[in-house]
């Protein structure tokens, strides 16, 4: 069991040997998530209760808090892949690496979007220097970063590495950047806008919350699988194997 | 491996000594940024005083910015830096020292010049004294982050912007905690609690950065 | 509960369903791109390959 377990991260560790397994598991994974998607918003739109400080405002919860938790799951899934590019310089790692970087900072941007949008009604304001905007913001410069330093590097293989120690040094940075802007909030603002998240939250709310927060996790899996085969064909598009694929012929 | 350091200190120094005008120009765009922004503004003192250290810490942000990209340029173009990097020596000590060195000629002119700019901005003195004592912990931190960006794209034809929205994001926790413990002791809180945060992060950045900086140095010599 | 009940989330509905439109947007776009992108890069893979036989 073990063996073939280590067996099939090596064999991941391969360019074609990945290429063949993700085209396979991506539309699982969107598949799936689609699903849930359906259902958790059915639930979350239709069955779940009214919301009674709130209103039916409070249903861009099952929307929001499920991007910010993924911008940050995210980060840390490129930042491993980072480290693992840099320590044993796979190139798959690097691979994953590169490719996290605008998912991640697509997620970010709808987290901030949406808390924008949910903000308006709640605090009468599109924009709050509240903490947790404020650090979702400094999340999506960092992602940008990221991204603009990828595109900078032509040498694909440097460029991975490049991410990879940067990654390194934001993943370091997120938690100080989080306390910071929570000590600073706390200066300057007082408790007034953290309202958001009561508590205790009624299961019959919980629910379809979570099961938004796995279908977004499968999504990203999802679009992360074709993001990074596609980074692996433009790599390899001049090797044997990449050649001979039924696809490019 | 003191004797390296030392070495690389004093030839980093003497280089700049060389270049004087080029290190007084980064001190002199830390001051003109900080007094232009009273001419943008009605100036009241009360409004001065309270955006003061704010403008203060931004101006410094930007002059380490602006500056860092020289800590390994010219030795990367001329070849040097490789030459270092092949050698017996570590990286991380060499790349102390010139982080040392950049702070020397960068960071503790701003530091001193601040409680000019203090007075720019009817600052009271305490807390000029406070500015200054949170620049001291602050710009070695912004030098040993911004190491790490330029390592990362020294290597780069046009890595100026790149940079910038490299270090930018990371040296929010620095301005966050540089700026508001001088908002802090004007408002006459006890600062002890943001001065050990400061000292933290510069104890962090110490230990982290530079195999950070030298690991970076190695991708971009490739 | 009716439709247009629905559809106005208690007076809030321009806020939910603009966030909701804009949820949909990003992760279409997520998709989207890919997909696109892998059109691109078989294409060319197809034509250094014409090249290649042309050459030889």
């Amino acid at each position: 069991m073990f063996r073939a377990l280590v067996n099939f991260y090596h064999r991941l560790g391969s360019p074609p040997h990945f290429y063949r397994i993700s085209g396979r598991l991506a539309p699982w994974f969107i598949g799936l998530a689609l699903v849930l998607m359906a259902g958790g918003l059915y639930w979350g739109l239709v069955l779940a209760p009214t919301d009674y400080e709130q209103g039916d405002a409070y249903r861009i919860i099952y929307i929001h808090v499920p991007a910010a938790w993924l911008s940050m799951f995210v980060y840390m899934c490129m930042a491993v892949a980072g480290g693992l590019a840099l320590v044993w310089r796979m190139k798959m790692a690097e691979v994953m690496a590169v490719t996290a970087a605008p998912i991640g900072a697509g997620f970010t941007l709808l987290a901030l979007a949406t808390g924008s949008i949910w903000g308006k009604p709640m605090w009468g304001t599109w924009w709050v220097w509240d903490a947790r905007l404020t650090s979702e913001l400094v999340l999506l410069f960092l992602y940008l970063g990221v991204i603009a330093l990828d595109n900078a590097i032509e040498d694909r293989r440097l460029a991975g590495r490049a991410v990879g120690i940067l990654a390194l040094v934001g993943v370091v940075n997120i938690p100080i950047i989080h306390y910071s802007v929570e000590w600073w909030n706390t200066l300057h603002q007082g408790p007034t806008v953290t309202k958001f998240d009561a508590p205790s939250i009624h299961w019959s709310m919980l629910v379809p919350l979570l099961v938004m927060a796995v279908a977004f996790m499968l999504y990203f899996g999802g679009t992360w699988l074709l993001r990074a085969r596609n980074e692996v064909l433009r790599r390899e598009g001049n090797r044997r194997w990449a050649m001979e694929l039924p696809e490019a012929s | 491996m003191n004797r390296l350091m030392w070495a690389t200190l004093r030839r980093d120094l003497l280089l700049a000594v060389r270049n004087r005008t080029e290190v007084a120009n980064r001190l002199l765009f830390f001051v003109l940024v900080a007094a232009v922004f009273p001419l943008g503004l009605d100036v009241e003192r009360s409004l001065l005083q309270a955006i003061g250290p704010s403008v203060v810490w931004v101006a410094a942000l930007l002059a380490t910015v602006l500056s860092v990209d020289t800590m390994f340029r010219s030795d990367f173009d001329d070849g040097s830096l490789e030459q270092m990097a092949l050698g017996p020596q570590p990286l991380t000590v060499l790349v102390t020292a010139k982080v040392a060195a950049h702070w020397l000629v960068t960071g503790l002119p701003l530091v001193v010049m601040s409680p000019l700019l203090g007075l720019f901005f009817n600052l009271p003195a305490h807390e000029i004294g406070i500015l200054a004592i949170t620049l001291l912990l602050g710009t070695p931190v912004l030098s040993l982050l911004g190491a790490v960006g330029v390592a990362l794209t020294v290597g780069l034809r046009r890595g100026g912007v790149v940079l910038t929205l490299l270090l930018l994001p990371l040296y929010v926790p620095v301005l966050v905690f540089g700026a508001n413990t001088v908002h802090l002791s004007g408002s006459g809180v006890d600062t002890t609690a943001p001065f050990y945060i400061l000292g933290a992060l510069l104890a962090l950045a110490v230990t982290l950065a530079p195999p950070a900086t030298a690991a970076a140095l190695r991708i971009s010599l490739n | 509960m009716s439709l247009t009940e629905f559809l106005a989330m208690g007076g809030y509905g321009a806020y939910v369903w603009s966030a909701y439109g804009i949820t949909v947007a990003v992760l279409a776009w997520q998709l989207i791109l890919p997909v696109v992108q892998r059109r691109q890069i078989v294409r060319q893979i197809r034509r250094r390959k014409r090249q290649e036989a042309r050459r030889a």
